[in-house]
């Protein structure tokens, strides 16, 4: 029996092993996780976790010295992905993060900094558990009730430029984009292995999904 | 619709077993640390965060092999701090599956220490721990001072400026706990709380002197905390966390249920 092989993208940042943890914790006989950084594994992969933490500009240039920007690409075009935090940003076409940073232009669209001015009261980063309002369907969101709490923890945000790929929003000060979806691709800006059973059940819907 | 205040229980960690005292005597024994992390994780726990009070070498495998342990069952933040004194520290915390850890001591034997482990793993999961004391200064007015070694040793640090620099080293978050406070069940310093959280734009924690469920609501109304700590009033069964986060909702405050 040929089993399903999920990669997790490795670029050395992040909390990576909570994230194999949660994808290990909700899979089952026929699906196996590896967290890599070798291209023709994510080449041969079935599904991508893209996660991450950090800074634009270091999770870029770890790619780079990977070799992991084209299989990465690659992947985004053709197998269930799911990005997570810096794994949605750095889809987008650049970011300003860092002085300003290109990134894998594969959503189109900026990721920008949250303007909180009008809002002495808020801190940031976004740090802590707030609401996701489902703005449309997606078989990801089965099991997941309508705003939901996710943990979250970010200073930037995606703002595509195709609306209709945003299919989760989320209020701090301001109402932004905190879920995108493209095609296979789904992406978040929260943490899901870290969103108790909400985040889980992420986890479990991505690993049967196939992509459509 | 938005961000919710948070509960994090503290499990202080002494050997493998979660511990309590009163002001670091009359230590009691508050059980497995994994047993415990997933009782508060049932009960609705924001987070949980561990500190390792003794952090010897041959201690520190043990606490990395718990966090391992926790963090393949809990799935919500987990904290650990301690002994974090280097950026291999860091790296092998997070890859026990810590999510952020808190930095103490070492900075303030080394303020860029914090910029250096911001650099390498981001802001988000560097947090500062500042233990303050109130001490009157010789004009009669009171300040607050960073001390060191569980409260014995004083820095001369005014625990405020210090909060401040720390946010500009790049910290993602502050745990601030008054010693005065910790482990009397009377209360945060709410001063404290109030003067620091003014003075930053990154979240803070408040910690030091939960006793009962209307300090956590004052801890975020009064101290102006985005977050709240406690350890012995969900240790020995006095309140759930479930039971503080609906006291906290009764009063206004936005809480994940």
């Amino acid at each position: 029996m040929n089993q399903k092989l999920v990669a997790v993208i490795d670029y050395g940042m992040g909390n990576l092993r909570s994230v194999s943890k949660a994808a290990e914790h909700m899979t089952n006989d026929e699906t196996q996780i590896v967290v890599t950084h070798d291209p023709q594994v994510i080449a041969d992969a079935d599904a991508i976790i893209f996660p991450g933490q950090g800074a634009a500009k270091a999770c870029m240039q770890a790619l780079q010295d990977t070799g992991m920007i084209h299989p990465v690409q690659q992947a985004a075009k053709e197998k269930p992905f799911l990005g997570i935090c810096m794994g949605l940003q750095v889809l987008m076409s650049h970011s300003d993060e860092n002085q300003g940073i290109d990134c894998l232009d594969i959503i189109p669209g900026k990721v920008v900094q949250f303007d909180l001015s009008g809002h002495p009261e808020l801190k940031m980063p976004h740090m802590g558990w707030n609401q996701i309002h489902q703005t449309q369907d997606h078989p990801l969101w089965h099991g997941i009730p309508q705003d939901s709490r996710f943990y979250f923890v970010h200073s930037y945000y995606v703002a595509p430029q195709d609306k209709s790929t945003v299919i989760g929003e989320t209020t701090h000060g301001q109402t932004f984009p905190s879920v995108l979806s493209a095609h296979n691709i789904f992406a978040i800006q929260a943490h899901p292995e870290k969103s108790a059973e909400h985040g889980l059940q992420l986890f479990k819907n991505f690993l049967e999904w196939n992509g459509h | 619709m938005s961000l919710a205040k948070r509960i994090i229980p503290c499990l202080d960690v002494d050997d493998g077993r979660v511990v309590k005292g009163v002001q670091f005597v009359d230590i009691r024994d508050a059980g497995d640390p994994v047993e415990v992390a997933k009782r508060y994780d049932q009960q609705g726990a924001d987070e949980i965060t561990f500190l390792d009070i003794t952090a010897t070498a041959h201690e520190r495998n043990t606490t990395v092999h718990m966090v391992e342990q926790v963090a393949s069952q809990v799935f919500i933040p987990l904290t650990v701090g301690g002994g974090i004194r280097t950026v291999e520290d860091i790296r092998t915390m997070l890859n026990a599956g810590a999510d952020k850890v808190a930095i103490n001591s070492a900075a303030i034997f080394n303020p860029g220490f914090v910029q250096e482990a911001c650099d390498a793993f981001g802001s988000q999961c560097i947090v500062v721990a500042i233990d303050a004391k109130r001490v009157t200064t010789d004009d009669g007015s009171d300040r607050w001072e960073i001390f060191t070694h569980g409260g014995r040793r004083e820095t001369g640090i005014d625990a405020v400026e210090w909060a401040v620099k720390m946010q500009k080293l790049g910290a993602g978050e502050l745990l601030v706990t008054s010693m005065d406070k910790d482990g009397t069940k009377s209360g945060f310093d709410l001063l404290l709380m109030k003067e620091i959280t003014s003075r930053v734009t990154i979240p803070v924690i408040a910690s030091g002197g939960v006793g009962n469920l209307q300090h956590l609501v004052d801890g975020v109304k009064k101290g102006g905390a985005e977050a709240v700590l406690a350890a012995s009033i969900f240790h020995f069964g006095e309140h759930t966390v479930q039971e503080a986060k609906e006291a906290m909702q009764a009063q206004g405050i936005e809480v994940r249920l």
